[in-house]
């Protein structure tokens, strides 16, 4: 009830916002360790990056108010993220055109 | 800068030479030349030493330098010889020297080929010159590590796998060994890792028991010792010629060396307690190569066991523990040295022409190739220990040695060893016989001509040595036992 | 007397060079080289004798001389291997022996071997083994004999197998220095223990009479027999293996396949009697220290006379014959070392041994070198394509019947009184031994003359050769009397032989070196001239003229005649104990032994090794989401051990 009355109140609490990358976090994780698809691993990178973004930005208002370091690395992982989701789009479509397919299973070339 | 430091430093002049010639010519110019000189420096070497040591010199090496390398860990770079080492330098540089003229005409890749057999031959002379266990040691992987691609390259038969297992054993002989040489280093509380300190220093006894093993293992399992001579059947199988001359002519001889100036020089105490274990083993060695040669069709094949009867009778002689048996190590060390070089030689110039190695398909040799005929009849002789050939000298000089041991098990252990010399007689006799004698047993063979210049310039400048040795066997066994008097010196201590 | 230096060093002079040029020469001047050389060295050795044997006893005996001693080798402050020379009437008796024996050989040779591919090498082995036996003869220490002795081993190994291309003869080879070199083991066990317990090799020391360097083996034992005792044995069966005595007579027949000179040389005159000259030399020791050794001896010696002589009976090869023949006397000798005593007139087995190897070299050479010249005539060795030859070769026959005449005993002939002389000590030491060595006489004088009749009496052989249809085989030829060359051998020592009886041996070798009266006992004497007679007469009745009886024989005794014609089955036995023994059950296991347990052990290690690696790359599947996965896993495992601890 204490949550709900802090969401009712609006302060809500620095563990909620916490809760949520948890659960983004973990559902990023499950994504990358489950789906077979590039596509979709590439998007559960993306999740898993957004809820890091969340505690850097959470972090930085509940902890250290007045500072502005988290915000910024939150802004740096974004246009990183941007970045690197190019890179690997790139990769997979060339992976796509060599292989005709975008299966991470196939992609076991590394251990040699 | 020690004039002793010439002989590595003449091997990697060839090196440089080598790199910079791009003809056959040149190439047989350079380590022809390098060779030689290796011979003059060694003769010039002995010559000196008998000065020296006629003008009443007594210290225990002579010609002694040593050279701060790496202070943090007291490594020095220190040479010195006595007679023990003059004695290997003049057999390495026979062998050299042969062994250049044995591959004359190698192929393909001559350059690369000479290349690393100088520096094979830089390890080797390296370590009969050095007096420090640190560089010794180094010296000794020096002269491994070429082996591998000697064989691996320039082999035949299943050159890999012999390469392989060649060198992945007497690597795992290296790694006891150098736990062993900390052992001595750090139990000795030396100074430095000169073995002419740590001589004067004592190693605790219970220190010994444990690096006695572990060092007298390391140096055998390249001086072939039972059970770990396995590698030298398969590896001498698919060397090249040089490279199985060298090799068993020197290079097992580091194990024995080594066996004597580490193992017993600096732990005398765990030498005497544990001697009996070993001179088992080493007797094993002895009977058992020589009836495991008898069956065995490959004339390589026949020669790696023999090697591995008479290095075992090396290690078997050491660890009599006496001046008398110790003096026979080191004259069989030469002697077989010498021999199964020529062996060797001779193997290869005749698998070179009959392109066989199995005596079951040669025959009549003696009629079609007089001369290598003539000169295995002549290595075959000394290997058997007839008179005035050097294995005489060396094999009654162990016996009469080992015999003068006061314990009856070790004299019965002698008179087991002493079977030997029956069993040699038969399988060299058998090989003779089938492959010399008889009548010819491949029609191809017919026409195979007979040995040239180069050949016979390596097979006669071993036979000499032989004879020498075989001979005048006083100034050599003379030599030798002055220089075996200081580790007998340790043992009374 | 330094100049008897040259002795040995001329033979090594002449193999050196012969062996260098080989076949660069023409074959006469090796040929010649070889046998002036020879002759020198005999020139010599009858000097050295001369001067020798007319120097003035000291004491009653005569002095022993070292006229060299260089150490060669040294091994402990006391063992040192010396080269030298020792004169002392046996090695002075060898000396003249070696040598005369030698030079024949070697003018035999000239015609014998002419023609052969080979001669040169063939004159440089024969100074080799000049060189070798006559080191052997003088050497002053028993380190130098074991050296030298080694050296006759190979020389006669290269001679046996001069015809390298003959399987038979190269096998014949192989297995002589084999056999020898078997026994020489014991020989070189028994030197070491012999020298560990006086400390000492020399000759001078261990046999000297009063020698005290036994005082530190008194009451030594090694299983029950005082390690003397050891030793001597172990030094007899390296003496009994050069002389083929029981058991160890398996390579002699065998070596019959070298050329027939070289059997005159070797194997019958002299590297054979080296082991009666072993026992010799060492006589005081054995007599002294170790008296039961020297009646083994006696026995074996008397085994094998008998043995030997009872094979020979039935053999159908000439040469083989005389091989079993020259082990039978050879065995003569040995019981002769065997039954004697030492002082004085007890010392007749030791005078009566040497005596009998001086004659036996002489008449037993004479008789190899006539059933080469009759072989070079006939072209084979088998008796069945002889006979009837006398009347083609005068001398042959003439100088055979003397030799056979002499080995028989009879009177005058030199054989007589030696083999008289071995017989009266037999006697003396036991009537059983005495008996079998009348027996093994008996036998001699036998099949000696059956094989003389063989060759020059019975069918013709041109009759036998036309019979067998030999004559596509070149066979049919006229045989002829031998050239000059290998005549004048034949005739020289058929003089020899019916003088040398009459030389008073007894004066010049004896036990103690004082000088021995040689009388005959009249007794055995007559006993043995009538018994070998009879055997003669026996013999003349089977064989003269082609009779039925030796067949009827045979039949009747058909067990004997069969084990005697395959010598007993003793080489079966011995290929058995080589072949499936050693070979087979032995070696062949161990080399199994070694490539399937000892490396497959280690490459055991090796495959372990890759087996592991195997296993663990699974690890590295090259699948990101597994890494990830296991990355997880571990950082959450991290995690939780940080946080409870």
């Amino acid at each position: 009830m204490d949550l709900l009355n802090n969401i009712l109140s609006g302060s809500i609490p620095m563990e909620a916002y916490l809760g949520v990358s948890l659960i983004m976090f973990f559902a990023g994780v499950y994504g990358f360790l489950s789906r077979r698809s590039m596509l979709m691993i590439l998007i559960s990178i993306e999740l898993m990056l957004n809820a890091a973004d969340i505690n850097f930005v959470v972090f930085n208002r509940y902890l250290f108010p007045g500072h502005l370091e988290g915000f910024y690395f939150a802004l740096f992982t974004i246009a990183i993220a941007a970045c690197e989701t190019a890179v690997a789009i790139a990769i997979i479509i060339n992976i796509y055109r060599n292989l005709t397919s975008v299966e991470v299973g196939n992609l076991d070339q590394m251990k040699e | 800068m020690n004039f002793l430091s010439l002989f590595v430093l003449i091997p990697a002049l060839m090196m440089m030479g080598l790199f910079v010639s791009n003809s056959r010519k040149q190439i047989q110019f350079v380590v022809a030349t390098g060779a030689s000189l290796l011979m003059i420096l060694s003769g010039i070497i002995t010559y000196m030493y008998f000065i020296e040591r006629a003008a009443g010199n007594a210290a225990t090496m002579l010609f002694t330098a040593d050279t701060v390398w790496y202070a943090p860990f007291n490594i020095h770079y220190s040479v010195g010889i006595d007679g023990i080492s003059v004695a290997m330098l003049l057999l390495t540089s026979v062998i050299v020297f042969t062994g250049v003229f044995a591959s004359w005409k190698i192929d393909p890749l001559p350059k690369e080929f000479f290349l690393w057999y100088s520096l094979l031959s830089i390890g080797v002379y390296g370590f009969f010159i050095s007096t420090d266990l640190f560089t010794m040691f180094m010296y000794y992987e020096i002269a491994l590590i070429p082996m591998y691609l000697l064989i691996g390259v320039w082999g035949s038969g299943r050159k890999e796998y012999g390469a392989m297992k060649l060198t992945l054993m007497l690597m795992g002989g290296s790694a006891l060994l150098l736990v062993g040489i900390l052992g001595i280093y750090y139990g000795s509380g030396a100074t430095s890792m000169n073995i002419l300190e740590i001589a004067k220093l004592h190693i605790p006894i219970e220190l010994q028991r444990y690096f006695f093993p572990l060092t007298f293992m390391g140096f055998g399992v390249l001086g072939a010792l039972f059970p770990f001579h396995t590698w030298s059947p398969d590896g001498h199988a698919s060397a090249p010629t040089a490279v199985s001359m060298l090799h068993a002519g020197v290079l097992m001889k580091l194990g024995g060396y080594g066996a004597f100036r580490v193992a017993i020089y600096l732990m005398p105490d765990a030498a005497k307690e544990m001697s009996w274990f070993f001179l088992i083993l080493t007797g094993i060695s002895v009977v058992y190569g020589a009836f495991a040669a008898i069956r065995q069709t490959d004339l390589k094949y026949i020669n790696a066991y023999s090697s591995v009867s008479h290095c075992g009778l090396v290690l078997f002689a050491i660890l009599m523990l006496n001046e008398t048996a110790m003096t026979g190590a080191i004259l069989q060390m030469l002697s077989h040295g010498l021999m199964t070089a020529l062996f060797f030689a001779l193997i290869g110039m005749i698998y070179g022409r009959t392109h066989t190695r199995l005596i079951t398909e040669m025959g009549g040799l003696m009629k079609i190739l007089p001369f290598l005929g003539v000169s295995y009849v002549i290595a075959g002789l000394a290997s058997l220990g007839l008179p005035s050939l050097s294995g005489f000298v060396a094999e009654m000089t162990i016996f009469v040695g080992s015999f003068q041991h006061t314990d009856t098990f070790h004299r019965v252990l002698t008179i087991v060893a002493i079977t030997s010399i029956v069993i040699t007689a038969v399988y060299i006799l058998r090989v003779v016989g089938k492959i010399l004698f008889g009548a010819v047993q491949d029609a191809h063979h017919e026409h195979l001509t007979d040995a040239t210049w180069y050949e016979r310039l390596s097979v006669v400048t071993l036979i000499i040595a032989i004879f020498a040795i075989g001979s005048a066997p006083f100034w050599i066994s003379g030599l030798i036992h002055d220089s075996v008097i200081p580790v007998i010196g340790q043992l009374a201590k | 007397m330094q100049y008897t230096l040259l002795i040995l060093v001329l033979p090594l002079l002449s193999f050196i060079v012969l062996g260098l040029v080989d076949s660069k020469w023409k074959p006469k001047v090796a040929g010649t080289i070889g046998t002036v050389v020879l002759g020198i060295i005999t020139a010599l050795s009858y000097y050295t004798a001369w001067e020798y044997f007319s120097m003035h006893r000291v004491a009653g005996v005569y002095e022993k001389l070292i006229p060299y001693n260089i150490e060669w080798l040294r091994f402990t402050e006391f063992l040192h291997i010396n080269l030298g020379i020792l004169l002392d009437p046996i090695s002075v008796m060898m000396l003249v022996v070696i040598s005369t024996i030698s030079f024949m050989v070697n003018i035999y040779s000239l015609s014998y071997m002419h023609g052969e591919k080979g001669f040169e090498r063939y004159y440089a082995f024969l100074s080799l083994f000049t060189f070798s036996m006559l080191g052997l003869v003088v050497a002053t220490n028993i380190f130098q004999m074991y050296i030298f002795w080694e050296l006759v081993g190979v020389s006669s190994y290269l001679l046996i197998g001069f015809y390298y291309t003959k399987p038979s003869a190269v096998a014949a080879a192989k297995k002589a220095f084999i056999v020898t070199r078997f026994a020489d083991m014991f020989f070189l066990i028994g030197i070491l223990i012999l020298s560990f317990y006086t400390k000492t090799f020399d000759f001078s020391i261990l046999t000297a009479e009063h020698t005290t360097v036994f005082a530190g083996s008194a009451g030594a034992t090694f299983l029950g027999f005082g390690v003397i005792s050891w030793a001597m044995a172990g030094i007899f069966i390296g003496g009994a293996g050069k002389s083929a005595m029981f058991p160890l007579q398996i390579w002699l027949p065998d070596a019959m396949e070298g050329p027939t000179p070289v059997s005159a040389l070797i194997h019958a005159a002299t590297m054979v009697v080296a082991g009666v000259f072993l026992v010799a030399r060492f006589f005081p020791v054995y007599y002294f220290q170790t008296p039961e050794v020297l009646h083994g001896v006696a026995y074996i010696g008397a085994f094998t006379a008998l043995f030997a002589a009872v094979i020979a009976c039935v053999q159908t090869d000439i040469k083989r014959v005389l091989a079993f023949s020259t082990i039978s006397q050879i065995a003569f000798m040995m019981v002769a070392l065997g039954v004697s005593g030492y002082d004085g007139q007890e010392g007749t087995g030791y005078m009566a041994s040497m005596f009998h190897l001086f004659t036996h070299a002489m008449f037993k050479a004479l008789l190899f070198l006539g059933a080469g010249s009759v072989i070079h005539a006939v072209h084979s060795n088998e008796m069945k394509d002889m006979g009837g030859l006398r009347k083609y070769m005068p001398i042959t026959n003439w100088t055979f019947l003397i030799a056979c005449l002499a080995i028989a005993g009879i009177p005058p002939f030199s054989g007589f009184f030696s083999k008289d002389e071995i017989l009266s000590a037999s006697y003396e030491f036991s009537p059983y031994i005495g008996g079998i060595m009348t027996f093994a006489a008996a036998l001699t004088a036998f099949y000696m003359f059956r094989l003389y009749y063989s060759i020059f009496w019975g069918k013709d052989y041109i009759i036998k050769a036309a019979a067998h249809g030999h004559d596509d085989h070149g066979h049919g030829h006229t045989p002829h009397e031998s050239p000059f060359a290998m005549a004048f051998p034949l005739v020289f020592l058929a003089g020899v032989t019916c003088v040398a009886g009459f030389i008073p041996f007894g004066e010049f070798v004896s036990s103690t070196g004082a000088e021995y009266h040689i009388h005959i006992n009249p007794t055995v004497a007559i006993m043995s001239v009538v018994v070998a007679s009879v055997s003669i007469i026996i013999a003349t009745l089977m064989y003269r003229k082609p009779t039925a009886t030796p067949d009827k024989l045979a039949k009747t005794f058909s067990g004997l005649y069969k084990g005697a014609s395959n010598r007993f089955y003793l080489d079966e036995v011995y290929m058995f104990i080589t072949k499936k023994i050693i070979f087979n059950s032995v070696s062949r296991p161990l080399a199994w032994f070694d490539r399937h347990v000892i490396d497959a052990t280690m490459d055991g290690f090796a495959n372990t090794t890759q087996w592991v690696s195997v296993k663990i790359k699974g690890f590295q599947s090259g699948q990101v989401q597994q890494y990830a996965y296991v990355f997880l896993l571990g950082t959450l495992l991290i995690t939780a051990i940080v946080l409870i601890f």
